[in-house]
C-alpha cells in the first residue's frame, strides 16, 4: 500500500444502460483505475437529490450520476427528469461551497463498454485535480 | 420461482438482522486479481455479518448449496454473494436463496467481477479494496432488505409480429402454427421484404420469389395471420403479457374485398385486375424497382404482391376519378379514404424491421450517382431478374447495351473505420457478390467478372464450395481495397485499386461497376425500437438480451428480435432466428402469466402531502390521487407501475416507498461507502 491520496467516488448508475454498459467494459477487460464505487437503481429517475447530497455530507470527493441516453431511457424519460434534478444539485453544491465539478451526469449506453472505462478515468482525473473534499477533510480534524 | 414464504426472523421485524456473505473466485477470473481470502476475513468483521465463506464458483450445485445450507445453520436475514454481475446471476442465487427457505427478494450481489477483477487485472491492492467496498454496501443494502412477492399477470394470447421480411413472415407463421393469433404488421404495400426484391439465392442459387412467395402466399391466408400492410405502429403502452398497441393504417384508397362486403357493396373490393392502373394517367418511377421501371399513381409494386390489392400514391393521384369508372362496379377505390387507427391488445412482440442499404453515394471516389455505370448490388438484382424492369437482361444504364466486363467492388462502406461508412461487416455482400460474378459469367457468354475484395467470407455451410465453384467458372479476384473510379468519355469506368497479393496497382477497365454498399438498420427501426423501448448497440443494430445465451431476447420483457434488425444475417440465419424468437415469444403466452418483479412504488400515504406532482411525472399513468379519510393522497395502480423509481426520487416528502430501492436502502449503501469501512 502506498500513501497517496485515494479519492472516495460514488456511481449511482441506472441497471439498463451504464451498469450494463459497465458490465460490457468487464468483459472487454478494458482497464480503468478502481476509484468508483457503484450502487445500482433502476432507473436515474430514480435518484433523489437527496442521495447525491447526502454523499457528499459524508465526504464523498465526487459523485457520478450515469444513465442512458436521452431518448434511450428504458421507462422512457427517467434520465430526462433525473438530469433536471441534477442542475438543482449542482447549484445547491455551489451555493454550499463544494466544487460543482465533483458531480456530473454522464449518458454511457449498454454497448458502450469503453466509454465507461473513459467516463470513469476522467472523473478520477478531475476529483484528484480538485482535491479532497472540504467535508471529509472536516470530518477527519474532528476525528469523526 | 419456489420458495417457501416468509422466513420466521423477518416476521419479527425489529430482530438483528443476520447476513451471509459468499465470496465467489470464479476459477481465476476473480481469485486471478483479487485476494479473496483477504475480502473474506474482511467481510466477517462487516456489522450484522454472522458468516463469511469463500467459494470457486458460488453458481456451482455446491456453491448454491452453501448458501442454503448456512441459511438454516445461521438463521440468516439476508444473502449476499459476492461474484459477477446481477444481471448474469442474480435469478440463480434467487434461486438458492429461496431453496434456504428465505424470501428470494433478500439477497443482493456485490460485482466483483464484471466491475471488479476485469477491470482492475493489473492493480491488486486497487482491485481487493475495491471489493470490500462493494460487499461493505451490499451487506447495508442487504440488511434492510424486505419479503417481496412477485405479481403474477394474465397473458393475452395474442402476439404482434412487426415488419414482414422474411423474418416476419416466418416468425407470423410459427406463431400462428402454434395457435397463437398473430397480427403482422407491415409498413410497405406488400409483405416480403428485401428478400422478394432477389433474383437467386446463393449457395444453391434457388430463385428467390419461388421459394418465398408460397410463404407470402400462405401468410396471406392464414386464418391465424391478421395481416396489415401500409401499417406502422403508432403507440405503445402496458408491459409483457399485456402491451396496447396503437396501429395506424395508412389510407390505401382501395378498398379489399372483405372491407368492401362490411360497407354493404356486394361482389365488391379489389381483386387485382389492374383495370385501374391502365386507365391512371399518372406516371411516377417505381420505388420497389430503385426508380428502374414506371408505375401508376395507382399500383402494386411487383406481380406477386401479398396482399393483392391496388394501392394509391396520394402524393402523386391527382383525383382524376378515371380509375374509379375503370373498377365499375367492385367499387373499390375510395379517394377520399383517411388514415385509420386502432387498438390492438397483446402478449409478446416479435422486432423484424430488417434493414436498408447505406448511401454508397457518400463515398464520392467510388462515384454512385455521378456516373451512370455504377450501380447498387440490389439494382444488380433487379437488373438480372427476369421479373425485373429488363426482363432479366443485364444492361448498362448509360446505353442499353450489355456489359462485357463488370467490376464488383466488396466491402463498399461496410469495414470501414474512415467515419464515412460502417465499422462492422455486412456479411452476405462477400456471399452475393460471389452469386453476381456466376450470375454474369453464366448469362452473358464471354463477360469477365472481377471482384475486388479485402477478404472472402464464405463462412456458411456450402460456401466455401460456392466459392472455389466460382474460382472456377474463371472469376478473377483482386484482393484490395477500391481506391478510385474514374469515367471515361465512353462511360466505361476505371477501376483504381491495390493487389496487396501482387504488391502492386492495378487499373482495370470495365462496362459496369457494383457496389456491394455496406447496410444499416431501416429510419424506422430507431422509432419502432423507441416505442418498446429496447436498446441498440453503438453501430444501431438492435440489441439482444445477451449476445451468446439470448440472442433473440431483449432487456423489453416480451420483446423478442428476429432477422436483420438485430445484425447482418443472410436468410438461413434470419430464418434460425426468427424461429427462435416465435418460440422465445410464445413461451409466456402458453404459460398464461408471467410474474412481474415486485419493484413497485407504494404511497406511504401519512406522509402524503397531496401536491399530486408525482402523478405527472409518471410515464405510465400509474398514479393518481384520491380522498382518504378525508386528506386528498396519492394512490399507486400496481399494475401499471414498472417500476422506475422516477416518482420516488421525485417526492419532496419521501412519501413514495419504491420497493427494493427504497431510501433507507440506498442511503444505508451511500453511508457504508463513507462513513464505514477500514480506516
Ligand atoms: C443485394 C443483396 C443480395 C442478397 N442475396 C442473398 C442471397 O442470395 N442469399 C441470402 O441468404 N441472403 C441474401 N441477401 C440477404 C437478405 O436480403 C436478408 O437476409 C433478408 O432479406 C433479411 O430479412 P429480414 O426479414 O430480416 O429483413 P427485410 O427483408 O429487410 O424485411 C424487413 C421488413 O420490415 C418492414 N419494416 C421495416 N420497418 C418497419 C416498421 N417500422 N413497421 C412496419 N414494417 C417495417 C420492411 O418494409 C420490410 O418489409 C441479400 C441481400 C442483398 C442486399
Ligand atoms: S384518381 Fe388517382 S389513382 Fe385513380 S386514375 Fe386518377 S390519378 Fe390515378
Ligand atoms: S415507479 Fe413511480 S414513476 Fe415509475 S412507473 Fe412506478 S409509479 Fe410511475
Ligand atoms: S433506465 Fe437508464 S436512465 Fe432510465
Amino acid at each position: 500500500m502506498t500513501d497517496e491520496w485515494k479519492p472516495k467516488i460514488l456511481g449511482i448508475i441506472c441497471n439498463w444502460c451504464s451498469y450494463a454498459g459497465a458490465d460490457g467494459a468487464g468483459s472487454a477487460r478494458t482497464q480503468y483505475p478502481p476509484d468508483v464505487r457503484i450502487v445500482r437503481v433502476m432507473c436515474t429517475g430514480r435518484i433523489d437529490t437527496l442521495f447525491v447530497l447526502k454523499a457528499f455530507a459524508d465526504g464523498a470527493d465526487g459523485v457520478l450520476v450515469s444513465g442512458c441516453h436521452f431518448g434511450d431511457c428504458h421507462y422512457l424519460a427517467g434520465n430526462f427528469k433525473a438530469a433536471k434534478r441534477m442542475f438543482l444539485v449542482k447549484s445547491i453544491l455551489n451555493n454550499m461551497g463544494i466544487e460543482h465539478r465533483r458531480f456530473r451526469m454522464t449518458f454511457v449506453s449498454a454497448s458502450e463498454g469503453a466509454k465507461w472505462a473513459t467516463v470513469i478515468t476522467d472523473v478520477i482525473n478531475t476529483i484528484k485535480e480538485i482535491g479532497p473534499s472540504p467535508i471529509a477533510e472536516e470530518r477527519k480534524r474532528r476525528g469523526l | 420461482m419456489v420458495y417457501t414464504g416468509k422466513n420466521a426472523a423477518a416476521a419479527e421485524a425489529p430482530e438483528e438482522p443476520r447476513i451471509g456473505v459468499f465470496i465467489c473466485h470464479c476459477g481465476t477470473n476473480i481469485a486471478g486479481s483479487i485476494d479473496v481470502p483477504a475480502v473474506r476475513d474482511y467481510a466477517a468483521t462487516i456489522p450484522h455479518v454472522v458468516v463469511a465463506q469463500n467459494y470457486a464458483y458460488m453458481c456451482s450445485t455446491p456453491g448454491q448449496n452453501m448458501i442454503k445450507d448456512a441459511i438454516a445453520e445461521h438463521h440468516l436475514t439476508g444473502v449476499v454473494v459476492a461474484a459477477c454481475t446481477p444481471r448474469l446471476h442474480e435469478p440463480t442465487f434467487r434461486t438458492a436463496t429461496a431453496n434456504g427457505g428465505l424470501n428470494p427478494f433478500r439477497f443482493e450481489m456485490a460485482n466483483i467481477r464484471d466491475q471488479g477483477s476485469w477491470v482492475h487485472m493489473h492493480d491488486w491492492d486497487g482491485g481487493t479494496a475495491k471489493a470490500k467496498d462493494a460487499i461493505r454496501i451490499a451487506v447495508a443494502k442487504a440488511t434492510k432488505l424486505e419479503d417481496l412477492y412477485p405479481m403474477s399477470v394474465p397473458v393475452e394470447h395474442r402476439a404482434l409480429v412487426v415488419g414482414a421480411g422474411i423474418g416476419g413472415i416466418q416468425a407470423s407463421m410459427d406463431l400462428a402454427a402454434a395457435g397463437i393469433e398473430t397480427y403482422l404488421i407491415e409498413k410497405q404495400p406488400t409483405i416480403g421484404g428485401r428478400m422478394s426484391q432477389l433474383d437467386k439465392t446463393f449457395p444453391t442459387l434457388d430463385c428467390s420469389q419461388c421459394i418465398l412467395s408460397p410463404k407470402m402466399a400462405e401468410a396471406g391466408r392464414t386464418p391465424g395471420i391478421k395481416l396489415y400492410t401500409l401499417a406502422e405502429i403508432e403507440n405503445v403502452e402496458g408491459y409483457i403479457g399485456n402491451f396496447d398497441v396503437t396501429i395506424r393504417r395508412h389510407a390505401r384508397g382501395v378498398l379489399t374485398p372483405n372491407e368492401a362486403a362490411a360497407k354493404g357493396i356486394i361482389g365488391g373490393g379489389c381483386t387485382g385486375c389492374g383495370d385501374c392502373s391502365n386507365v391512371c394517367p399518372v406516371v411516377k418511377p417505381n420505388e420497389w424497382e430503385f426508380n428502374m421501371a414506371p408505375r401508376k399513381a395507382i399500383y402494386i409494386c411487383h406481380a406477386q404482391v401479398v396482399p393483392l390489392i391496388y394501392t394509391i400514391d396520394f402524393d402523386a393521384c391527382v383525383k382524376c376519378g378515371l380509375c374509379i369508372t375503370a373498377c365499375g362496379t367492385k367499387k373499390a377505390i375510395d379517394l377520399e379514404m383517411q388514415d385509420e387507427l386502432f387498438t390492438i391488445k397483446v402478449g409478446t412482440v416479435i422486432l423484424a424491421t430488417g434493414y436498408e442499404a447505406f448511401p454508397i453515394e457518400q463515398k464520392k471516389e467510388w462515384g454512385y450517382k455521378l456516373y451512370d455505370n455504377v450501380i447498387t448490388s440490389l439494382e444488380f438484382e433487379r437488373l438480372i431478374c427476369a421479373s425485373g424492369p429488363t426482363i432479366g437482361h443485364l444492361v448498362r444504364p448509360s446505353d442499353g447495351e450489355t456489359p462485357q466486363s463488370v467490376g464488383f467492388v466488396l466491402c463498399a462502406g461496410s469495414r470501414d473505420n474512415t467515419g464515412i461508412g460502417k465499422p462492422y461487416c455486412s456479411r452476405f455482400c462477400c456471399m452475393y457478390s460471389l452469386k453476381h460474378a456466376h450470375q454474369v459469367i453464366e448469362k452473358i457468354p464471354g463477360c469477365r467478372a472481377y471482384i475486388f475484395y479485402m477478404d472472402i467470407r464464405s463462412f456458411g455451410k456450402a460456401y466455401e464450395e460456392f466459392y472455389y465453384r466460382v474460382q472456377n467458372e474463371g472469376a478473377k479476384f483482386i484482393r484490395g481495397r477500391v481506391a478510385q473510379i474514374q469515367e471515361l468519355p465512353n462511360k466505361n469506368l476505371i477501376v483504381v485499386a491495390e493487389d496487396t497479393l501482387l504488391g502492386n496497382q492495378v487499373q482495370i477497365e470495365v462496362d459496369l461497376v457494383v457496389l456491394a454498399a455496406a447496410i444499416q438498420p431501416t429510419a424506422e427501426t430507431e422509432i419502432v425500437r423507441r416505442q418498446f423501448g429496447v436498446s441498440c448497440s453503438g453501430d444501431k443494430w438492435l440489441l439482444e438480451a445477451h449476445p451468446k445465451l439470448n440472442p433473440c431476447g431483449t432487456t423489453t420483457a416480451g420483446v423478442y428480435l428476429a432477422g436483420v434488425c438485430q445484425g447482418p444475417k443472410d436468410i438461413p440465419d434470419t430464418v434460425a432466428q426468427a424461429e427462435g424468437a416465435a418460440s422465445a415469444a410464445s413461451i409466456p403466452i402458453h404459460s398464461g402469466h408471467v410474474e412481474l418483479e415486485p419493484y413497485y412504488a407504494q404511497c406511504m400515504q401519512n406522509l402524503c402531502a397531496g401536491c399530486g406532482m408525482c402523478t405527472r411525472l409518471c410515464p405510465y399513468s400509474a398514479l393518481s390521487m384520491t380522498v382518504v379519510d378525508g386528506r386528498t393522497v396519492m394512490e399507486v395502480t400496481a399494475a401499471k407501475c414498472k417500476g422506475c423509481g422516477t416518482c420516488g426520487g421525485f417526492c419532496p416528502g419521501g412519501a413514495i416507498k419504491m420497493q427494493h430501492f427504497t431510501s433507507p436502502q440506498i442511503l444505508a449503501q451511500i453511508d457504508a461507502f463513507f462513513l464505514g469501512g477500514e480506516q
